[in-house]
Formats: structure tokens, sequence, C-alpha cells
């Protein structure tokens, strides 16, 4: 028979589909709007799942910083009802098209919480995966099943919303998503301080994470990314680039830029950047635009890498001695992003995870026969591994949902 | 309640069982006399006892792991106890189980302040690692009450919370890895000092699990700065309905306070008549508020959130002035429960979750239960989260009234459910909870649950009769119906 594709209009249809998939042995590529189908092993399926159906902001109290949406409702449309009531994902979920220099730049809700995804506030206020609060969905047994609920304080049974965040749709094809919500800070500033070294950023970074100065934003760029930012302070500095973000009401984040600016006082140069400029900066690190756009480096490898973030400087520097490309460092270090030059072997792989030590390396953009030759995301060990494959079998024992999408068999 | 049936065959090895852990952990590690036995015989939830077959006490990974694999190899049955403060019986013994305690676990391995880490055993209390960090101004910031008592490796187990987890999140949202063992015996280590564990959410898994799916055996914590500034309200108001709008409209003003607790009126009175805290008596509700931040944030949010309070209708509004006064504000709500032991013989505390505005209605069904089944009842309530602690006063020596409380306290978390919330906010379903899951969970989404614990624990050895109302064998829950292979909806349009 040849392979299907699918777009179901309600629970009942989708769990149908599923059921006959597994009579019929053919496996499911999920999609929900296909802004990060570049992202991951392409998924050994012939079918395509269209869930473009369950979208739509069903439920959202502010008062009570809560929203209900279909998995397909596209982030844009999620995040401007949230504006319009001052609120926000706390976790500044990144928008991963421009990454992928995809057609479709904006993904969806559900997107960002299959491939548990976050910005700069990551470790401040944690990831997708913090903010999931219930789902429904649908397993691949083709039976409709529920996790979790709409309030934050719930213990009731396994925190199954954990698992689904970062599962990249192997384990459940979602169709409704309930997450946490937060007011949107009155006042975003930014302090900058210009020409320090990666390691001498890295050291200021832990010392203003570890102040009383609550820092909501922590990033490094060396000269030659800081140069492709589009806000001028940036572009203009001539020097690498630390960001520092305070955020809040504002005679608290006046005061604490202050404080912060007094601590860096030995830095070679420092500037302040007002609310419009805060966010735009902001917004380009979520997105790591100053690695990707200009020079035709579409298509070449871009590394995302969680490190313990004192050593993110280090990491950062012995991996570029061995690899031409460029990279920045985001969560105070404890996140590098490289963009490597077309040329490398094996799009650097082996060299970056080489030099780990601890943490991992998640390949998010390369060419797609990359993608199929080199692991997308960090090899687990043998205990680990065969674990993960114990718990797809409990969710998709025919591995019906993105199989291979991760791992090889998972 | 109905645990699971005792294996007399188990229970005839037991000398066997003995010798083989005599052979690798000290005798005096290995419990049998029944004098001891009987000091594990149940957790904070004392309405349940029952003493364990044995106890093992380790002292490293290594045992643990042996112990695990023996257990495994013998179908022996394992609960793993911290502190045994749970207040759902997570922690109850089996008649023909081995009580693994973590009590030697004690030690606090690394303190990390680059990167605002702490990495600690499992049976270190949650207070010690505030203690160990507050030197250097950190800490550690989820506080469940029993902090002094309770350990971290049961905090993970229970995903607790406290006061502050409205601002700074409950377990789960501030650890960063841990060791554990599989039933296998297998050592796993799943995260470290990054911010997020590659793969699969397993640590994420972990955190909740009651002791269902591993047993944990290191801990990294995010610690946190001290804020430089704290500063806490004392607000009454005359009806209860004042006092949810309030919380509700700090919210909507964009203000996300460390702490937002609230009393009723009976729990009010026995907390003042216990530690004269000078609460207001002629108030039907107080919240607390606490602001925490540099002293210039505090000061402005302090009188925006005053505003409100008037503005919505509080009667008295107080800001503690000094430490001394805001210790004094909480001391009444950190009370509650021996204030409540006061006036009452016994008290069952309850831990469901509603959406805020639910409350007015779920404290008018309330009222209306107490009368139906003849006890008091006095409420503390996180009412930032919408967990509610209902104690629910009763007499154990009077026959039926724990019958009447039990029966009070399913009632009031059917009503959660009813009303869009969960059964359990932080105390875990435990064996108290377990035969409610049904109330928010269809058979499929338990069945669910059960498989993941299959991936863990496919013979289901790891405390047993917790959490789940029906356990089912993993080879029956694999068990797949396979449709005839019909094209579904056929009349759909396809792509
Ligand atoms: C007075 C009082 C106040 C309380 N206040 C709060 C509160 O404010 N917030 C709150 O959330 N809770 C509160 N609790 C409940 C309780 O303290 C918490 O659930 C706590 O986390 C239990 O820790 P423990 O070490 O005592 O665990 P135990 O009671 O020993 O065990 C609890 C569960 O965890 C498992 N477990 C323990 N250690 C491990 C391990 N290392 N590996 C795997 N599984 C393990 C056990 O099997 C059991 O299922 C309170 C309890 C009391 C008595």
């Amino acid at each position: 028979m040849t392979a299907q594709d699918f777009k179901p209009a309600s629970e009942e249809h989708l769990a149908e589909v599923v059921a006959f998939a597994v009579a019929a042995q053919q496996p499911l590529e999920l999609i929900g709007r296909g802004s990060k189908r570049g992202f991951g092993r392409a998924t050994q399926a012939a079918g395509q799942l269209d869930l473009s159906g369950f979208s739509g902001i069903s439920m959202y109290e502010p008062d009570e910083l809560v929203m209900t949406a279909g998995p397909a409702t596209p982030l844009a449309e999620i995040e401007a009802a949230l504006a319009a009531e001052n609120q926000e994902l706390a976790f500044e979920p990144p928008h991963m098209g421009h990454m992928q220099a995809n057609a479709v730049t904006d993904g969806s809700i559900g997107g960002v919480f299959a491939c548990n995804l976050a910005g700069p506030r990551r470790f401040k206020a944690g990831s997708a995966r913090d903010h999931l609060l219930g789902f429904r969905g649908v397993s691949g047994r083709g039976e409709v099943f529920k996790s979790g609920g709409r309030v934050v304080k719930n213990v009731t049974g396994y925190d199954l919303c954990k698992l689904m965040c970062g599962s990249f749709g192997t384990l459940a094809a979602l169709t409704e998503v309930t997450f946490k919500v937060l007011p949107r800070a009155e006042k975003i500033w930014t302090v900058l301080a210009f020409g320090l070294t990666a390691g001498e950023a890295v050291q200021a970074m832990a010392a203003a994470a570890g102040s009383p100065h609550d820092v909501t934003g922590l990033c490094h760029l060396p000269e030659a990314v800081a140069a492709r930012s589009s806000v001028d302070f940036v572009s203009g500095a001539a020097a690498s680039v630390t960001a520092f973000r305070v955020e809040g009401p504002a005679p608290s984040v006046v005061h604490r830029a202050a404080a912060l600016q007094a601590t860096l006082g030995t830095a070679p140069g420092i500037e302040v950047l007002h609310s419009h400029r805060s966010v735009t900066f902001w917004r380009e690190v979520r997105d790591v635009a100053p690695l990707l756009d200009s020079e035709g480096t579409f298509g070449n490898p871009l590394w995302r890498l969680s490190v313990t973030p004192t050593r993110g400087g280090q990491t950062m520097h012995d991996i570029l001695e061995q690899v031409s490309g460029r990279g920045m460092l985001d969560w105070a270090g404890g996140q590098i992003w490289l963009g490597l030059d077309a040329g490398a072997e094996d799009g650097g792989v082996a060299p970056i995870r080489a030099v780990m030590d601890g943490g991992h390396a998640t390949l998010i953009r390369g060419a797609a026969d990359l993608r199929a030759r080199v692991p997308v995301f960090q090899p687990q060990s043998a205990p680990l591994a065969a674990l993960t494959q114990r718990i797809k079998d409990g969710f998709d024992p025919k591995g019906i949902l993105n199989p291979g999408r991760m791992v090889e068999g998972v | 309640m109905q645990m699971p049936k005792p294996d007399e065959a188990v229970i005839a090895r037991r000398s066997d069982l003995v010798a083989a852990f005599r052979e690798f952990l000290p005798a005096s590690h290995v419990v049998v006399d029944e004098a001891t036995l009987k000091a594990f015989e149940s957790d904070g939830l004392t309405a349940y006892r029952q003493p364990p077959m044995i106890a093992v006490l380790p002292e490293t990974t290594e045992e643990v792991s042996r112990i695990l694999k023996l257990c495994r190899e013998w179908g022996v049955k394992v609960v793993p106890r911290g502190s045994g403060t749970s207040l759902s019986g997570g922690a109850l013994p089996l008649a023909d189980g081995v009580l693994l305690g973590l009590g030697k676990f004690n030690q606090v391995l690394d303190i990390d302040y680059d990167n605002r880490t702490a990495t600690v055993q499992p049976g270190v209390t949650n207070l010690a690692i505030t203690h160990a960090v507050e030197g250097e101004g950190f800490y550690y910031a989820p506080d469940p009450s029993s902090q002094i008592a309770c350990s971290i490796g049961g905090n993970v187990a229970e995903n607790s919370g406290g006061v502050h987890c409205l601002k700074y999140g409950l377990t789960t949202n501030n650890i960063l890895g841990i060791e554990m063992v599989t039933i296998d015996g297998e050592v796993l280590r799943i995260g470290g000092k990054h911010l997020d564990a590659e793969g699969y959410d397993l640590l994420g898994i972990m955190t909740g699990s009651e002791g269902l799916l591993g047993v944990v055996t290191e801990v990294t914590v995010r610690i946190l700065r001290k804020p430089e500034t704290v500063r806490a309200l004392l607000v009454g108001f005359p009806t209860v309905e004042q006092g949810g709008d309030c919380v509700g409209r700090i919210i909507a003003a964009g203000i996300i306070p460390a702490g937002m607790e609230m009393m009723d009126k009976p729990a009010i009175h026995a907390a003042e008549a216990f530690c004269h805290a000078g609460y207001p008596l002629d108030v039907e509700a107080i919240l607390i508020i606490e602001l925490d931040g540099p002293e210039a944030e505090v000061d402005h949010l302090t009188e925006i959130v005053s505003g409100i309070c008037n503005d919505s209708g509080a009667v008295s509004v107080r800001v503690s002035a000094t430490e001394a006064e805001r210790m004094n504000f909480w001391a009444g709500r950190k009370a509650a429960f021996p204030a409540i032991g006061r006036i009452s013989p016994d008290y069952y505390c309850m831990d469901g979750t509603i959406p805020r505005r639910q409350l007015p209605l779920v404290l008018k069904r309330m009222a209306e239960m107490a009368e139906k089944h003849g006890l008091g009842v006095a409420n503390v309530f996180h009412a930032g989260d919408g967990n509610l602690h209902p104690l629910i006063l009763y007499d154990a020596n009077m026959p039926g009234e724990l019958e009447r409380a039990e029966e009070f306290g399913s009632d009031i978390l059917k009503l959660c459910v009813e009303v869009g919330g969960v059964l359990t906010g932080e105390h875990g379903v435990g064996v108290e909870k377990r035969d409610l899951m049904p109330e928010m969970f269809t058979e499929v989404d338990l069945n669910q649950q059960q498989r993941l614990k299959c991936a863990f624990d496919p013979d289901g050895l790891l405390n047993p009769g917790k959490v789940f109302p029906t356990l089912h064998r993993c080879a029956e829950l694999g068990r797949m119906h396979i449709h005839r292979g019909q094209m579904p909806f056929p009349d759909l349009p396809r792509f």
C-alpha cells in the first residue's frame, strides 16, 4: 500500500488515524506548522500527519496566569494574545524557523513544547518544560489520554508534561496544551560591557547571576558576532559585547542597572540599552540572529551546546581552535551557539563532542545528509538509551509517531 | 485501604534474605528486630501503620545498587524512605517488603557558587542545604513547612513545594541533576550542572514519582542569591471572597509576590490563640503577602499592593517594619498545624489545588460538607497558586470519626477536581489518594502512566500499592488491540 497523508479534524479522528497507521504499519511524520522540519533527524516515516486542525486559543484567564490552546496555534498568535494583557511566555521561546532558513518562520506552540525550547531567560525562568501544565493527546497506541491539569501546583500521578517536552513528537500527537503565562516586565534595560574576553565575560556573568540584582539575561557576543547585530550600540562597539539584562518595575530596574554598572566598573566600556533597543537585542539573541543571516551561511551547521556555565568560554574557545566558525554564549555561559563554516568535516561533530566534558551538543541546523550521518542529539550511555527505548515502546510500541526523529529506532 | 497481598513465599525466605544482605552490609545496617522495625511503621500519615519485613540502611550508591539487584533477583518489594514525613503514606512499608532507608546519605558533596549549584546526598534535609550555603548569602528556594526534617530525596520523590513556590517554583523547577539507581541495580546519571538534560526529560519524570521508578542517591540543586530586602503585609478582609479577589487583582497588576498565603477564620483564631502573632480576630480571612528584591523594588511594590488591598475592601493592612515583625506575621501561619492540634485531638491535612477564582464556591461547599459530616474544618491556603490545605478536625478516640474525616476529605478532593483542580498539589498521592485517582483520570490515562513505570520497573517491585488504584502486569499493559486496518473516515479529503 502506498503511504497516506492525513489531516484529522478532531481528536477522535486522530485516534482513528493512528490506529489505522498501527494496523497498516505505516509510520507518520507529525507536522504542526512545519517550521522545524529541518530540526532533528529525518523521520523514518513515509506518510505525513498534518496536525494543523488543532489550532486556536480555547481558554485564557490572565488573572489565573493560564492559557489553553491547540498545539498548532501559531506562536505569534499566542504571543499577541498575551501581549494584549501585558503578559508573556516567561521562557522566551526562540522562533526557530529563522534558524532553519525555513519558509515558515513562525512555529507553533505545540512545537515549542515538543522541542522544549527556551530563550535567554532560561537560567532564571526555566524552559518550556517548566511551563506546560497539562495536555491531551493520542499515543502511538491510538488512544486518547491526558495528563496534568490547569493549575501549577499538581503532583497527581507522574508528570507526563515533562516527558512530552523534548520528546519531539515521538511519544504522542498532542491535541491540546495548557500552560502557565506570566506578567511582562514594566521596564527592560540592558547593561553592556565592551571588550571582555570570553573568559572574563564568563566570570562577570557568574558574578552577576550570583548577585542580588536579579539579572534575567546574560550573554556574550565576540566582536565579529556583535558587529552583525541590528542594535547600533552593539554593532558599533568594535569590541566584544557582554550583556546583562534587568527587568521589572521602573525604580527597581534603574537601581539594579546602576548597581551592575558599579560592579563592572573596571570593564573597558559600559553602555546601557533602554527599553526598545533592549527588546530588539534580546530577540536577536533568542533567535541567534547575529550568527545567522548575511554572508549566505544558511545550510551550514548550527550547533547548540548545553554546558556547565563557567566552562562555556573555554569550551567555545577550544572548539573554535579546531573548526572554523563563530560562536556566542547565552545563559551566563551555559548555552553555547556555534555557527560553523561550510566544509567542517561531518559538520564538526567530532571535535565538538570530544572537547565537551559533560553536558550535550545538538545539531540545530544542517543539511539533510549531515543529519542522517551524524547523531543530531548527544548519544546516550547504553543503559539510558535502553531506558529511552523502553519508554518509547510504552507509548508507541509499533514506532508510528515520528520514528527516528531523535535516535534511530526511537 | 487495600494493600497488595503479602507474598508468604517471600516472608518465608526472610532469614535467607537477611543473610544475603549481611554479606555486603554491616549487620547493624540490616534491621530485623521488631522494636527497631516499628520505628519505620508509618510516615507523616499516621493513620496507616505496617512494620516492614526488613529495613536496610545503606551508606553508598554501590550498596543501594546491590540491594536493589538482589531484591529484583529474589522478587522482593522495596519501599524507599527519606525522613518519613510524607503526608500521603508514600513511605508506608509492606509486610513482605524491604524498607530502604536513606538516612545515612547525609553529606553535602559539592557547593559551586559560580555555577550556583549544590550537590548533596538524598538524606540531607531541605533546610540543611540552605544552612550550608547561607554563609555566602545563598539559599535553596523550595521551602516545605517540614523543611527542618524532610530530606531532599523525599522532596524530589514528592516534588515538594512551599510558601515561596509562587515566585520560585517547586522542586522540579529547582533541580539540575540526579544520580539514581534502577531496580536492576543500574546507576544512572541524569543532568548535572548544565541547565537542561538531553533526551527524554527523565529528571522531570523522576521528580514526583513517589519512589516508584528508582532510588535517588544524589541531587544537584540550584541555589539562589538571597534577596536584599524582604517585607510582609498582613491584611484582614471581612469576607473570604474579598481576600480571593485581592489575590487576583495583585496578579492582574503584573505582580508576582514571593508568597501569598491565606487563612480562614477558624485557622486565624487557632493560630492566634497558639502564638499571639497579633492577627486580627474580627475578620473572615487574612492574607500574608511577602515581597522581596532590592529595597527600591520592595518599597515600590509595597505601595502598589497596599493600594490594591484597600481597593479590595481590606479592613486592616499592616506592613512589617522590622525583620522581627515579618517573622511574627509568619509565626501564626507556620504554626497553623500545631495550633490546630491544640484545639482538636486530631486533624487530617488535605492538599487539593483549585483554580483560584473557585475559592469562594469551594469554601462555601466545604462548610456545607462540614455540617453534613459533623466535623470542623480550618483552612490554610497557598492563595497565589490555588493550593488548599483544609485541616479536618476530629477525634480518633471517638468511634467512627476517623472514617468520617476520611470521607469528608475525599469529598473535598472530589470537589477540587469538579471545579477544574486536582487531587494533590504537593503532598503526593501515596496510599491516601490512590483510590481517588479515577476521579481525575480515565483508565486509559492511568494505564499509560503505568506503562511508564513498566519501562523502569517491569516487575512492579518499587513501592507497589502506592499511586495506582489497580495494578496491572506489564505484559498485560503492553498488549495492543490492532484494528482491522480499515481506512478511517474514508470520506474525508487526503493529501
Ligand atoms: C508538618 C509537616 C508539614 C509539611 N509541609 C509540607 C509543605 O509545606 N510542602 C510540601 O510539599 N510537603 C510538606 N509536607 C510533606 C513532606 O514533608 C514532603 O512530602 C517531603 O518531601 C517528604 O520528604 P521525606 O524525606 O520525609 O520523605 P519520606 O516521607 O520518607 O518519603 C516520601 C516519598 O518519597 C520516596 N522517597 C524518599 N526518599 C527517596 C529517594 N531517595 N529515592 C526515591 N524515593 C524516595 C518514598 O518512597 C515516599 O514515597 C509536610 C509534612 C509534615 C509532616
